[in-house]
């Protein structure tokens, strides 16, 4: 077989494979979110479908999927119908450049992400910035006030907080001199914990400004303005219904399995164990030590995803006027900041150790 | 394969472009303005230069034009009405001056033709390093100017659109 042949073979299947356990994963976080803010309101959750409710995600899709489509007869057809696709698709894309294990090839194919992007960073945040259209559009396209303002709240949350997202990473960028994930990573794989970028690259400010910044990003609580139910009935997708809003509901949770991943690998060592040298570098045989790092990799960003609930069960909403100065007065000069004291660090130490 | 996805992308562009001016609800052209940058973005990547496609991505479909779409939105535009807003003096001047201006930049180009590089679609890609050290060393003056009119530009904004205050 030719090499473009099987370069396009293994692709397709390496597209197939993440993306099902991606969509899973995104049914289980629904879960997982709905079991956990149970346990912390002091009840249990869902637990009546299969085991401990396991089988609670079926059951929502096939609900969602037998739903009748409601379709307004005042909306502004096109926009309507394209904005869950949008937001979506826009979701979907952006697992495409995430590496999530170490480098093993398979007929000069890597196995362990869908494409290697030089610029992979500057991907995922321009993927995740077009995805706005899909949140902006159905709010306007609804002709209903209430989806309106959801989605002037959210066009300009997005935008506001961008800046304090895209400003965080710049020190991880400049640790690693390179703008592609796997570089990121590994610049941070040398000696384990202490060199991840959180702990040895000293970026805590840029990472905790980050985690804020992409919260806002993804609508998640404190900064859920945009579907404030209080105050907006459920704001920009009020209209939806059956499938076009679970896929709004599911670009919203895949978004935060994104973030979860992006800052894995740019502030905890991505797929690199926090014991470095101290665990044997080939455990239990080339499987399992070509596996052992996906483990890691899944495991710290389940952590970032229980961190995701966690925060939810725990935090009140935001008032509008303190978002916007919390944004723009708090995190943007704060990640200027931290760009300033991690350029001059750096150059103190090149001066240093030349 | 770079030849087929520039005519592509080139007529993805054009067909944006033309759409822009045909449609004739302003979030319509927004969208199709979306539609040229994202291709614009792909010409600059067959061109080998990934920093500026992401750029390109980020700030002008990703950040401008959401304002954009922000605005038409917030003053909740309609559909213009053509009939009304035909004036004779645009087309009076429009066409000729439109004329004027292709015939003025094609003799430049074709004149220049000789001082102008080539570059070849294909496989070679700037670096965002070497991009870096263009930008931030050999135009370090100009890269630096341009940002300060930036900020005037900004101040002038503020400073216009700021209450009297009494």
């Amino acid at each position: 077989m030719s090499t473009i042949l099987i370069f396009t073979l293994l692709s397709l299947i390496k597209i197939a494979v993440v993306l099902v356990i991606y969509l899973t994963a995104v049914a289980y976080t629904v879960l997982l979110e709905r079991k956990v803010v149970g346990r912390i309101q002091n009840r249990w959750g869902p637990s009546r479908v299969g085991p401990f409710g396991l089988l609670q995600p079926l059951a929502d899709g096939l609900k969602l999927f037998l739903k009748e489509d409601l379709l307004p007869t005042e909306v502004y057809r096109p926009l309507y119908i394209a904005a869950p696709v949008i937001a979506l698709a826009c979701a979907l894309t952006s697992i495409a450049v995430v590496p999530f294990g170490g480098m093993s090839s398979f007929h000069g194919v890597q196995l362990f992400d869908i494409a290697d992007v030089n610029i992979g960073l500057l991907v995922i945040l321009g993927v995740t910035s077009v995805g706005v259209y899909g949140i902006a559009l159905s709010g306007w396209a609804s002709n209903n006030k209430y989806s309106l303002l959801g989605s002037l709240r959210a066009s300009a949350q997005l935008i506001s907080y961008e800046l304090a997202l895209g400003l965080s990473l710049v020190g991880v960028v400049m640790r690693a001199g390179s703008l592609r994930l796997r570089d990121i990573v590994d610049v941070q794989s040398a000696h384990g914990l202490l060199s991840w970028n959180f702990f040895g690259g000293l970026q805590f400010v840029g990472f905790f400004i980050y985690l804020m910044a992409a919260y806002a990003e993804t609508n998640r609580t404190p900064f859920d303005l945009p579907e404030a139910e209080s105050e907006l009935a459920a704001g920009y997708h009020t209209e939806y219904s059956s499938m076009k809003f679970a896929m709004f509901f599911m670009a919203e949770y895949a978004n935060m399995i994104t973030v979860a991943c992006v800052a894995t690998l740019l502030f905890f060592g991505g797929w690199s164990s926090p014991f470095g040298h101290l665990l044997p570098d080939n455990l239990g045989g080339p499987v399992i030590a070509a596996l052992l790092p996906i483990g890691w990799f899944v495991f710290k960003v389940f952590l970032f995803l229980f961190l995701y609930i966690w925060v939810r069960g725990t935090l009140p909403r935001f008032r509008y006027d303190q978002l916007m100065s919390f944004g723009w007065k708090f995190l943007m000069p704060l990640a200027v900041l931290n760009i300033v004291a991690t350029s001059l660090w750096f150059a103190w130490r090149t001066t240093l150790h030349p | 394969m770079y030849v087929v996805l520039f005519f592509i992308f080139a007529a993805l562009c054009v067909a944006g472009a033309l759409n822009l001016l045909l449609q004739r609800h302003p979030i319509n052209s927004a969208l199709s303005l979306i539609v040229v940058m994202v291709s614009l973005a792909v010409l600059y990547l067959l061109l080998g230069a990934e920093f500026l496609a992401a750029a390109q991505v980020i700030v002008y479909s990703g950040a401008i034009m959401v304002l954009f779409t922000f605005v038409i939105m917030l003053l909740n535009a309609g559909e213009e009405d053509r009939a009304k807003s035909t004036s004779r003096v645009a087309s009076a001047a429009g066409f000729p001056g439109v004329v004027a201006l292709v015939c003025l930049l094609s003799y430049v180009y074709l004149s220049e033709k000789v001082h102008l590089g080539t570059t070849a679609l294909g496989d070679q890609l700037v670096s965002t390093s070497a991009l870096a050290r263009v930008l931030f060393r050999d135009l370090l003056l100009p890269f630096e100017v341009t940002s300060v009119l930036i900020l005037i530009a900004i101040l002038g904004a503020v400073a216009l659109a700021r209450k009297e205050q009494n």
